[in-house]
Formats: structure tokens, sequence, C-alpha cells
């Protein structure tokens, strides 16, 4: 390694957390604060979703089912036993890790589109649940009346619910680079490179693969419990096979296997949604579908990724930027564009 | 009892279409479509339009809509699925979700989310006597219309040349090639057959399933729970998955009906924890 790649790397990478930090405090300031809280919020599901799709290789394709599945769990804690709202959506959290573990243990141990479908329709089953359950659930009304419960303070203005919340979302997305970081991540990343290799280096792969599932679930359920709260309610639609396609859509085009891509993508998506259905356009999925199509047909490395690529074409040096990994040169492997 | 289980077979008749064309798609290209619920619906829309907008009758249109979006389909096949089949094909498996959300989306606009009427066939609105109970008419010619197609579909496949030809390229795709055999003339058009058989099931359900943009999204991820219950890639495997899911659930209705959505997942779960590759998958499918 030479040393000018050094020298910005230590450069880069604080101006880039310091930059990002800005741009979550300042978020508010800047656009619609309930908007802001969603933004922040499908932000850190992005991250979560591409702990498994850009760093263990596994595209979910259920992962409303964690998102939801929490925001439903997270709701239920506050309205019946009126606790904290960050204890509810701990809770909701750890309900979702909990439903990972059969759904991962099941799932992790098929590839690819095999493993894309069963937890697609794992994700259905938990939706259909949902519907069924009336009693519990609320069915078709969902979730209403979730209560901001914080030790009596007055959160009902969203600005300052925005930075009482924003702290869950910091620490999730701590949680998911510091899971990336560690010797944990490296293995992840040794398996979606080469499943066989680290199976002949003596890792338990599938063990390896559902402990990310579970802690992808997890984060997912951070941030879907938060939205909960957020928004008041629970609804069907957060246990709806399109909202764990719009995560995958916010990861792809931002950029897999990048952890912060996800978080442009998603202010992107939801600042777009927003704007569509002000302006009284309800079908979303035109625009949504087409962008995926656009994406997936000539943009696959995302934003972040082409970012990067680029960075890295002008600094002359494939390996300028080495703890993102995923991306950038030595990722655009055997295959075309970024391997999923 | 007898009637319920006739009920799930004329069920499983349109999981069967459904996981009929899946199966040959995914053989041939090795691309799971999402889109096939969104080609369902199509069908069924296309039906109705031809109906209400133009008098065409349901038998020409039994004709017309699977042949017209069998067209659809190649044509797709040709301008997009192709650029993407030598990458990953989970990008494929994206690329037909943001196709499924657009077409989707785009009836709804049109038509809104309330269910569109579409009257039963003349001929066949009467119900036949079936010896031990009487049975709508139109419910046993779309169980005999499935049945056929499904059998007329092996038949294909395993008597005839072109039937071998895909077999072949679906199991040795290199090895067929190196045979002289021109695969990529193939895949496009055994692409649009896919799509066509989604098409015809669609039509199908137009008289008596309620018409409307989202009958499809739901739908299709039942269909892919059974598809991994018989096995992907397994086209034996999916028709009898589809038959026999649709028996099932409906029995299931009828002693537990709060099963009766989720049954079909708790199946697939206990297939997949008794054999990953499903019931008539092979092992080495999965990777």
């Amino acid at each position: 390694m030479t040393r000018t790649p050094l020298v910005g790397r230590l450069g880069t990478r604080p101006v880039l957390l310091a930059a990002g930090l800005v741009i979550a405090l300042a978020l508010p300031w800047l656009i619609y604060p309930p908007v802001a809280m969603d933004i922040a919020c499908w932000a850190l599901f992005a991250a979560a979703l591409d702990l498994l799709l850009g760093f263990t290789g596994l595209l979910s394709f259920g992962h409303a089912a964690f998102w939801g599945g929490s925001a439903y769990v997270t709701g239920l804690i506050s309205l019946h036993l009126g606790m904290p709202f960050p204890v509810a959506v701990l809770g909701g959290a750890a309900g979702a890790a909990l439903l990972a573990l059969p759904v991962g243990y099941l799932s992790v141990r098929l590839r690819g589109i095999y493993f894309a479908m069963v937890t697609l329709a794992f994700a259905q089953m938990i939706y259909f649940i949902v519907n069924q359950w009336r009693d519990v659930t609320g069915g078709e009304n969902g979730l209403q009346g979730v209560p901001r419960e914080l030790f009596g303070l007055d959160l009902s203005d969203p600005f300052i619910f925005y930075y009482v919340g924003l702290p869950l979302v910091l620490a999730g997305f701590f949680g998911a680079w510091r899971i990336v970081h560690s010797p944990f991540g490296r293995v992840l990343i040794s398996i979606r490179d080469n499943p066989a290799r680290a199976q002949a280096l003596g890792y338990p792969v599938e063990r390896y693969k559902l402990l990310a599932f579970v802690l992808s679930a997890a984060l997912s359920g951070l941030a879907g419990g938060l939205f909960a709260i957020s928004h008041g309610f629970a609804s069907l639609q957060d246990v709806y096979w399109t909202t764990s396609g719009q995560v995958v859509m916010m990861v792809v085009l931002g950029g897999i296997g990048t952890l912060w891509g996800g978080a442009i993508g998603a202010g992107l998506v939801v600042s777009l949604n927003d704007y569509l259905s002000t302006a009284g356009f309800q079908e979303v999925g035109i625009v949504t579908g087409s962008i995926f199509v656009f994406v997936v047909l000539v943009f696959r490395r995302g934003i972040w990724g082409t970012a990067q690529q680029l960075l890295t074409r002008r600094s002359g040096n494939p390996r300028a930027e080495p703890s993102s990994p995923g991306t950038g040169e030595d990722a655009a492997p055997k295959r075309e564009g970024v391997s999923l | 009892m007898l009637e319920q289980a006739f009920n799930g077979l004329v069920g499983g008749a349109f999981f069967a279409l459904l996981a009929l064309g899946l199966a040959v798609i995914f053989g041939m290209l090795g691309v799971v479509n999402f889109a096939h619920g969104a080609f369902y619906m199509l069908g069924a829309f296309g039906t109705y339009i031809l109906l209400d907008s133009y008098g065409v009758s349901f038998w020409l249109a039994l004709v017309l809509v699977p042949l017209a979006l069998g067209l659809f389909g190649t044509v797709l096949e040709v301008l997009f699925i192709r650029r993407l089949a030598p990458l990953d094909p989970l990008y494929n498996f994206l690329f037909t979700f943001g196709l499924a959300l657009i077409l989707q989306d785009l009836v709804k606009r049109q038509y809104g989310v309330q269910s569109q009427p579409y009257p039963r066939p003349d001929e066949l609105s009467g119900s036949i006597d079936l010896g031990l109970f009487t049975y709508p008419a139109y419910q046993v010619f779309v169980l005999g219309v499935s049945v056929a197609v499904c059998v007329l579909v092996w038949v294909v496949l395993t008597r005839t040349r072109i039937g071998m030809i895909v077999r072949a390229a679906t199991e040795r795709p290199e090895l067929t090639r190196a045979l002289g055999i021109d695969v990529g003339r193939w895949v496009a058009p055994v692409f649009g057959f896919g799509i066509a058989l989604a098409g015809l099931a669609g039509v199908l359900a137009a008289p008596m399933r309620a018409v409307n943009p989202l009958m499809g999204g739901d739908l299709i991820i039942t269909v892919f729970a059974v598809v991994v219950i018989g096995g992907l890639g397994s086209i034996f495997g999916s028709v009898a998955a589809g038959f026999g899911i649709g028996l099932v659930s409906a029995l299931g209705n009828l002693y537990v009906p709060a099963l009766s959505q989720t049954l079909v997942f708790i199946l697939m779960a206990v297939v997949l924890l008794w054999r990953p590759a499903g019931l008539f998958g092979r092992e080495d499918a999965l990777v």
C-alpha cells in the first residue's frame, strides 16, 4: 500500500462521518420534520438490509416482516404497557430478532434466488397472520393511537421528537458499522465472496449467516418500531411485500455493500414519495417501479458505489477505499456489475 | 367435503397454471419472474376490457389475450431480460419486481382498485351434475382447461423435438450448444410462452374471481411458496404441488378456517425443514 491512499483514508473518513452527522442533525431544519424522521427510519432499515445483502450476499425480500413485525410489537407495548417509547422500540427490535430466528434458520440454507423467494413467502405469511389476528392487531385498521411516552415529556412536536428519536437511529447505524468492521463482519464478507472457502477454513457458514440475519432483523426492527412511534400507528402496509421491495430498492439505488448508500437511497425515495403524495399522485408504484427498472438496467453500482468508483479512478489507485468492501474494483468481480 | 375438495382442485388449477409458467421460465432462463402475478392480472383485465369496450366474447379472449401477452413477453425478453441474463439472476428478479409495480399501478391508475364485474359465458352459466353433487359448469371447465394445458405441456416437453431441446437446454446449456443447437433462439419464445400461461390463468379467473389491479400481487407470492414446495426447476413438481396445495388448503380451510391463508407457508416451512430442495427438486439445483 502506498502512502497516498493512507493519507486519503485518514482524511476522508472523519470528514464523511462529520458530514453525515451534520446532515442528520440539520435534516428537520431543511425539510418537514415528520418526513425527516421517516428518512432516518428508512435509512437505518436500508443499512440493516445492506448488512445482509451487501456484506453477507443474501438478498432478503421479506424484511417487511421485521420492520412491520416490530412496528406492531412496539405499538402493542406502548398501547398496553405504557412504557417509555425507547423501551417499546427495543422490545419491538427484540421481537423482530426472535421472529428472525426460525425464519432465518429455514432460509439461510438456501442461496440466491431461492433465499429471496423463501424470505418473501415467510413475510407474506406474517402479513396474513397480522391481517387475520384482528383482536390483537386491529386487522385492516391497524393499531391506532400509539402514544409517544417518555417520562411525561411533551413530544407531540415532530421537530422535537426527531431529536429525541435520532439517538436510536444513530445507535443502530453505529451497531451496523461495528458489525461490518468487526472480525465477525470480515467472516461475513468472506462468506459472501467464497462460501466454500469460508467453510473449508472452519467457519460454520450457516450459523454465521443466521446470526447476520438475526442482527439485520433486529436493526430493521429498531427502525420499524421508531417508525410506528413516529406515526402513532402500525398498519398492514408495514408488513406488506411492497415494503420489502422498497427497502431493497433504496439499497440498490444507494449502492449495495456501502452501508451509507442506503441512507442516500432512503432520503431520495422517501422525499420522492412524499412529493408525489402531496401532489395527489397515488400510483407511486409507476415511479418507484421505473426507478427500480432503471437502476437495475443501467445503474447497478448505485449512487454511493458510482461516487466511490469515480473517486478511486481519480486517485488512480484501485484500493483507495479499502475500508468499504463490496464496491470498488476488487468487488466488481467475476461478473459485470455488483455481485449480489 | 367432496365439494370442498373439488373447490380445492379448482383453486389448485390456477396455482398449477401459474407455477407451470414460472417453472418453464426458470428452467430455460434461470429467471424467477416476479411480474408473473402482474401478467395474470393483465390477462383478467384484458378479458374484461375486450368485452367491455369492444364486445369481444370470452371465447375469443381465451385465445387472443394469452397470444397478445405471450408476444409482449417475447419482446420483453429480447429487450430487457436478455441484457441482464449474464449477471446474477437476482438482477432479473429485481427487474421483474419493478415491472410488476409499474404494471399494477398503471392499471390501478386507469381503473381504480374496485373490482370489475365479468359475467360467466352463457354456455357455462349452469351447473353440472357430477353424481355426488352438482357443481357450477364454469368451475368444471376451468379445471378441465388447466389439466389439459398441463398435460399438453408435458407431452410437448417429453415427446417432441422442441421439448427435447428445451429440456436439454435446461439441464446442460453448454453441452446443448456444443451439439450445434441454437439455444438462444428458443429463449424468447419460451419466456413468452410462460407469460402466455399466466395470461391464460388470468382469462380463466375473470368470470369467477374479482378483477382488480391487486389480484396478482398476493397470489404470486403464494405461488412462489407452491413452487418452493414442488421444487424450483421441477416442472412436474410445480404442477403437482399446484393441485396438491389447492386441495390441502381447501380441506384445511374446512377444518381450521383460521389457517386458510397461512397453511401454504406452514407447509413450505415443513418441506424446507425436511427437503430443502422441495418435494421433486434436485439438491444441486439449490446453488
